[in-house]
């Protein structure tokens, strides 16, 4: 579904990418962990196609195109989602108007037709359970004057109305507590098919014990520096990242 | 070139989509401005004695004054003596019913979206269509009729009602008020009058479209309200005009007049032609717009979405002297390109308990200068005023400008007057947001804008709403800052 190869990206004039591997399968989900500043964010803009970012080398295949070459509407339309971490307020729009433009427009680049206002409210409806989400949060002004973690959930929210193919979930669980937490969890895991994937983005190993990664990869200074099975995680957990940044800076 | 800029240059490469003109048989008056034009205008509209001597009283006024230069747009002169100052669609009897209006005239109408009997049918509005200086139609004047409503053309009120008009006529905005008032009292065309009696509630919108089309003829329109005590009325007007190379002059008055108890909600979708991306070319719209509440409890309230011409200088203004009385300003200001917009309000509390809100929102993108221009004026007499105002400016781009010029004058200390401003840039996160839930450039920049203009967009009737959100996302169509 996902192949990057020897990506390398950088802001201004500082490099921030270094050269990283990745391939994600139908059915994945994939924790891209590290300590601050390893390029975790970065890695989840490019892709989403963030325009501050310039790719100097290396390509992404995305489900057999070269995803570089997508515009970022274009992306989101073919079936990728990025769970902001800091996600933004659009004040008088309100979350359902905002989504139903975005779903419909997803639909009609699909060659489906429009849902009308009684079909997209039932799905709303739906939607809402997974989440756990309040009708009234949502004719809201998007995001404005969300807490934390109604933010978050407002995110998981919209991937679950997007049903997204390959979905990247920013450190969606910065700034979140234990229940807001599952509930954040309980979303993605009922989103989980064996068609779809999941790139999950955190600092915290926490999250993992409620998205279970099938693989957990390590970026450090830019580049994935290890990868291993879930394991990894609760080795994290315990140990912290500096023997990593040790193991990698002594080898250099 | 940077996506913002490419979009930038996108935007400024858009067409204006009302542009073509109807070949209609044109009776106009001589161009120039003397006392022998006011007379022709006069005489053509058959009108009595008393309606000329004020047309060349406010004439001769008008020679005494000079043309405003305080406000913050820049134009070259304007020559006076060049303009057409009367235009008729040549007819030789006055249509009963729209069968017998001219076709084409009808397709103009269509063309602009307004056709009549759709909206006669659809939507329960009774239009008055100015098309030039001669109303054509107006529709559901019997069904007002039985309210003892009376909704029909200037010059036919002049004619069938003129103790009213007489009465009314530049006692909001006296004939001597400024420059462009004077102007339009000397040589005004025609317009729209209405006329709501005691404890009637006004059971539809009523809307004028107006539409400048003869090359080099000014439009002078007059609009007069009058809604006595305890009544109710919504009234929407909307505009258009073709392309036109050389600038045309728009100089209207509008006067309302609320009694006790009445309100008037009174509402405005402008969208002339702009000028070309050069800035060549466009409406001049000098406009005065004036209510008063003369009696307690009244209330007026002013919707503006201002799209188009490209000079405006427009300032819809309150006279709160009856106690309790309630003024208020929404407006949405768009300016793109080389357009000028100088606009704004005035608030005059005079009676007690008197109140107003101004809630002004501009967009301003491309190279124009949108300004806000307010008065907050508290008499000696009005105890415990209340104001709020809020000028929010969005910029698009970095070579546009956004201006707030607030003058507050309080002469008495119990007045409570609060005054918020902000403004902001279309953020490339907000943007970005949109792009990556699959929303394409423009409709997240129509969505961002709609958001910002929520407020003011809220207070226009549910149609007319629709309409101008349509009409924003086509005026910023590809722009991003």
């Amino acid at each position: 579904m996902l192949k990057i190869n020897g990506l390398h990206a950088r802001v201004e004039e500082k490099e921030i990418l270094k050269g990283i591997d990745l391939e994600v399968k139908p059915g994945e989900v994939h924790a891209i962990m590290g300590p601050n500043g390893s390029g975790k964010s970065t890695l989840a803009s490019v892709l989403a196609g963030r325009e501050d970012f310039e790719v100097t080398d290396g390509s992404v295949q995305y489900m057999g195109q070269d995803l570089l070459e997508m515009e970022p509407e274009e992306r989101a339309r073919e079936g990728i989602f990025l769970a902001f971490q800091y996600p933004v307020e659009i004040p008088g729009v309100s979350t359902t108007n905002f989504l139903k433009t975005a779903v419909n427009q997803v639909r009609q680049h699909k060659g489906k037709d429009s849902l009308d206002a009684v079909a997209f409210l039932k799905m709303m409806k739906e939607k809402m359970k997974l989440v756990d989400i309040d009708q009234s949060l949502l004719s809201r002004s998007l995001n404005e004057g969300f807490s934390g973690g109604e933010k978050k959930r407002n995110e998981i929210f919209q991937m679950a109305m997007l049903e997204p193919t390959l979905a990247i979930l920013d450190e969606t669980d910065s700034g979140l507590d234990i229940d807001a937490l599952r509930i954040v969890g309980n979303g993605v895991n009922a989103l989980r098919n064996q068609d779809t994937a999941t790139i999950v983005v955190t600092h915290y190993p926490r999250l993992l014990e409620y998205i279970v990664p099938d693989f957990v990869h390590v970026l450090y200074n830019g580049r994935i520096v290890k990868s291993g099975s879930k394991e990894l995680a609760l080795e994290l957990e315990e140990k912290g990242y500096d023997w990593i940044k040790e193991t990698v800076d002594a080898a250099v | 070139m940077s996506k913002d800029n490419q979009i930038l240059e996108e935007f400024t490469q858009s067409d204006y989509k009302y542009g073509f003109e109807s070949n209609i048989e044109q009776e106009s008056a001589p161009k120039g401005l003397n006392e022998d034009t006011v007379r022709f205008i006069s005489a053509k509209k058959n009108e009595p004695e008393w309606m000329l001597e004020w047309r060349l009283k406010a004439y001769h006024h008008w020679l005494t004054l000079k043309e405003p230069t305080w406000h913050n747009v820049s134009f070259p002169q304007v020559d006076y003596q060049d303009i057409i100052y009367y235009a008729a669609p040549k007819q030789k009897v006055s249509p009963k019913s729209l069968d017998e209006v001219d076709p084409e005239l009808l397709d103009t109408f269509k063309r602009l979206g307004i056709s009549l009997e759709e909206q006669k049918r659809l939507t329960g509005v009774a239009v008055d269509a100015v098309f030039d200086s001669v109303s054509v139609a107006t529709t559901f004047k019997d069904k007002l009729a039985k309210l003892g409503i009376i909704f029909c053309s200037f010059s036919e009120a002049v004619q069938e009602h003129p103790e009213l008009v007489k009465k009314h006529i530049g006692s909001v905005v006296p004939p001597g008020d400024n420059y462009y008032a004077a102007l339009n009292s000397a040589v005004f065309s025609d317009g729209s009058f209405c006329y709501i009696p005691k404890g009637v509630r006004c059971p539809m919108e009523l809307s004028t479209y107006f539409r400048i089309n003869a090359a080099n003829s000014g439009q002078f329109e007059r609009t007069l309200i009058v809604a006595e005590e305890g009544s109710y009325v919504s009234y929407l007007e909307g505009c258009t005009a073709p392309m036109r190379d050389e600038n045309q002059l728009h100089a209207a008055v509008v006067e309302l007049y609320a009694a006790k108890d009445a309100e008037i909600k009174y509402s405005t979708v402008q969208n002339w032609y702009p000028g070309d991306k050069n800035g060549k070319g466009g409406i001049y719209n000098f406009v005065t717009k004036r209510g008063i509440c003369a009696g307690d409890n009244s209330k007026i309230s002013w919707t503006q979405v201002e799209t188009g011409s490209a000079v405006t200088w427009k300032y819809p203004s309150c006279i709160l002297k009856g106690d309790n009385s309630i003024g208020e300003f929404y407006s949405v200001a768009v300016t793109n390109n080389h357009q000028q917009a100088d606009t704004g309000t005035k608030m005059i509390h005079i009676g007690k308990n008197t109140r107003s809100r101004i809630v002004s929102k501009g967009v301003s993108a491309g190279v124009s200068q949108n300004s806000y221009r307010g008065l907050v004026k508290v008499m000696k007499r009005a105890d415990n005023a209340r104001n709020f105002s809020q000028c929010d400016s969005l910029l698009m781009g970095d070579q546009c400008g956004a201006h707030t010029f607030p003058y507050i004058e309080s002469d008495n200390s119990s007045a409570q007057i609060e005054h918020e401003a902000t403004t902001s840039k279309i953020g490339e996160d907000q943007i970005f947001y949109c792009l990556q839930r699959g929303i394409g450039e423009e409709d997240a920049v129509a969505l961002i804008v709609n958001g910002y203009c929520k407020e003011v967009l809220n207070q226009l009737p549910m149609e007319f709403a629709v309409e101008a959100q349509k009409l924003l996302a086509l005026t910023l169509e590809g722009s991003v800052g």
